[in-house]
């Protein structure tokens, strides 16, 4: 996984990073990622986000559980090892309602955790790199991404006139699987060129 | 941006709504000269019509007080910029509570052995004679007017407080407080009077007891959630036909979204029920406790049974499930015509089947006291809505209502 150029600003209003956003996509720059200690109503819609397809994914994983429960079931009970329970007939469909609901909502629980893992790129062992480490306290990181076209300069120079209080340009890995290592771990320091990745 | 906060009856609703009640009356008129002077058997079929329709009515604008005490109690800011319009529907429970207690009383008064057996019960029935303490004519007669005026009472004060600082300017913060705190008050008794009645005692006694050997523990809730979800679809067309009159500027789809997930829940929610008391009683095959189900799964009313399910159930589930269609307005005013109707054939099986076990008699007579009714709700709602400001300007929940986001 290549290694890319990213500018990062830092904002500490929620009434800036708005209009920063959109001021930021009109002048044309590629927006990486924001973070932000909570989650914003209305960022993903300003930054252009389209809506997740989590839940349709959540969906097949529980249709595919109820048909898991519903199959496996009958299969046991009607052809696999047939038992005569209380008289009631050999496919007792609302008994086994309670199991099919049960099956439908873990397979589409645990299926969503995983695709929601895979969709963040998170997974055990796997370390992220940090923009900032205040992103989860109390600042809101706006990440650019640099291409052929972008320059460094401009970038930092629109950002502070859009409102960013801090501005620094790093540099990571933004892959699957092969996340840097962050090196450095004192958690209040100035970023500074030094603390690039 | 100017609002228009005074709804003004369109001359076509108001015609339509009068056309509905005649409907209505002619309906009853014609249905006491064909039912009603018949013998015990045809006499029981008017009676029941009125009774489930009545009930079910009342019950689902009743749930439009519901809605508004728990949202209230809930500290819901949401609902604020369409709560006028579930207030408005909940005036209705004023003339139809009145109809509903005179049916009632009738039905216990006038001794309609037919659908209240345990009105005279025998006394080597041990089962009815153990239950009179609860099952009695004077209780039934006591509890049903307190239940109703508990509703009309409480409903017309939460009604007054939301209106008393129309005239007034925006609330300080400490008056906001107060109001606040008042309004959660009697949001609160309404609630607690509500759970005495709907959740619990009030289906035993109107519905239940036509069953009255039989007994389920799920049956209030059972109706509850029926009402409930009904009342939310009843809101919801009243909010998207206001909209479509170019009134309630401040609603948009995420207070659609909102709605459209309280219909989606409480389909599910309706339908847990709904199999907990089937499954249960199913499973344990106890003759006393099946006699309920067996002429509605095994009988003549399978069809409607499982009409009732899809139409309550695997509708809502596999239609609002999506995103996009709690967002639009045309799927909503569909789900929500289905889903009133849906609840309505609910109540028509929970009295009907227990009335007459053999046939199924679905006719013009139920649509015509329906459509009555139908009318009654447009006649009295029209009116409320007419009489007072749309929004609830001065509230000092109001603005998270216009800011709201799903």
């Amino acid at each position: 996984m290549a290694k890319k150029k990213f500018v990062v600003g830092c904002f500490d209003d929620e009434k800036v990073l708005f209009p920063a956003v959109k001021k930021v996509r009109k002048a044309g720059y590629k927006i990486h990622d924001v973070y932000t200690p909570f989650p914003i109503h209305g960022l993903d819609q300003a930054m252009g986000l389209r809506d997740t397809s989590l839940h349709t994914a959540g969906f097949i994983y529980g249709i595919t559980g109820t048909t898991t429960a519903l199959t496996f079931m009958s299969w046991v009970f009607n052809k696999d090892w047939p038992l005569n329970i209380g008289g009631k007939p050999h496919f007792p469909l609302p008994a086994f309602i309670p199991i099919t609901f049960e099956l439908t909502v873990l397979f589409s629980a645990v299926g969503m955790v995983l695709t929601f893992c895979y969709l963040c790129q998170l997974a055990p062992f796997v370390k992220k790199h940090h923009f900032h480490a205040r992103a989860t306290d109390d600042l809101f990181v706006m990440v650019l991404e640099c291409t052929s076209r972008t320059n460094e300069a401009d970038a930092k120079a629109f950002l502070e006139s859009v409102g960013a209080k801090e501005i620094n340009v790093q540099e990571a890995e933004d892959g699957w699987w092969l996340g840097r290592y962050a090196k450095e771990q004192k958690l209040y320091s100035t970023p500074s060129e030094n603390s690039l990745a | 941006m100017s609002f228009r906060e005074q709804f003004e009856i369109p001359a076509k609703y108001k015609m339509w709504s009068l056309i509905l009640m005649a409907v209505g009356l002619v309906s009853i008129l014609v249905g006491y000269f064909m039912y009603g002077t018949g013998d015990e058997h045809t006499n029981a079929r008017f009676w029941a019509v009125l009774l489930y329709n009545s009930v079910y009515f009342l019950l689902i604008v009743n749930a439009a007080m519901f809605f508004i005490c728990a949202t209230t109690l809930a500290m819901g800011g949401w609902q604020m910029s369409f709560r006028r319009v579930a207030e408005a529907i909940s005036t209705a429970v004023i003339p139809i509570g009145i109809i509903t207690g005179v049916i009632l009383i009738a039905l216990v008064v006038g001794h309609k052995h037919h659908i209240y057996h345990w009105i005279t019960p025998d006394p080597n029935d041990h089962i009815l004679m153990g239950k009179t303490g609860f099952l009695n004519p004077t209780f039934f007669i006591v509890w049903t007017s307190l239940t109703l005026i508990g509703w009309i009472f409480l409903g017309a004060k939460m009604r007054s407080v939301s209106r008393e600082i129309d005239n007034g300017g925006p609330l300080s913060a400490e008056e906001g407080k107060k109001y606040i705190f008042k309004n959660t008050i009697w949001g609160s008794l309404y609630l607690v009077w509500f759970g005495l009645t709907v959740a619990s005692t009030v289906p035993w006694l109107w519905f239940m007891s036509i069953d009255a050997h039989w007994y389920s523990t799920m049956y209030s809730w059972y109706t509850f959630a029926s009402s409930f979800v009904a009342g939310i679809s009843l809101i919801t067309l009243y909010v998207i036909y206001l909209k479509n009159q170019g009134y309630l500027e401040l609603v948009n789809q995420e207070h659609l979204h909102d709605l459209g997930k309280f219909m989606f829940a409480f389909s599910v929610f309706w339908t847990y029920l709904w199999f907990s008391q089937y499954m249960l009683i199913w499973y344990a095959n106890i003759p006393e406790e099946t006699v309920y189900f067996k002429h509605r799964v095994q009988g003549p009313y399978r069809g409607i049974f499982f009409l009732n399910l899809i139409i309550n159930f695997i509708a809502p589930l596999l239609i609002l499930m999506r995103r996009s269609s709690k967002r639009n307005y045309t799927l909503l005013v569909f789900m929500s015509v289905l889903i009133i109707f849906g609840h309505w054939i609910d109540f028509y099986q929970m009295v009907i089947a227990s009335v007459s076990k053999e046939h199924v008699e679905l006719g013009l007579f139920d649509f015509g006291v329906a459509a009555g009714f139908i009318g009654l709700i447009m006649w009295a709602t029209g009116n409320a809505l007419s009489k007072h400001s749309l929004i609830n300007r001065n509230h000092p929940f109001l603005k998270e209502s216009i800011i709201h986001h799903t």
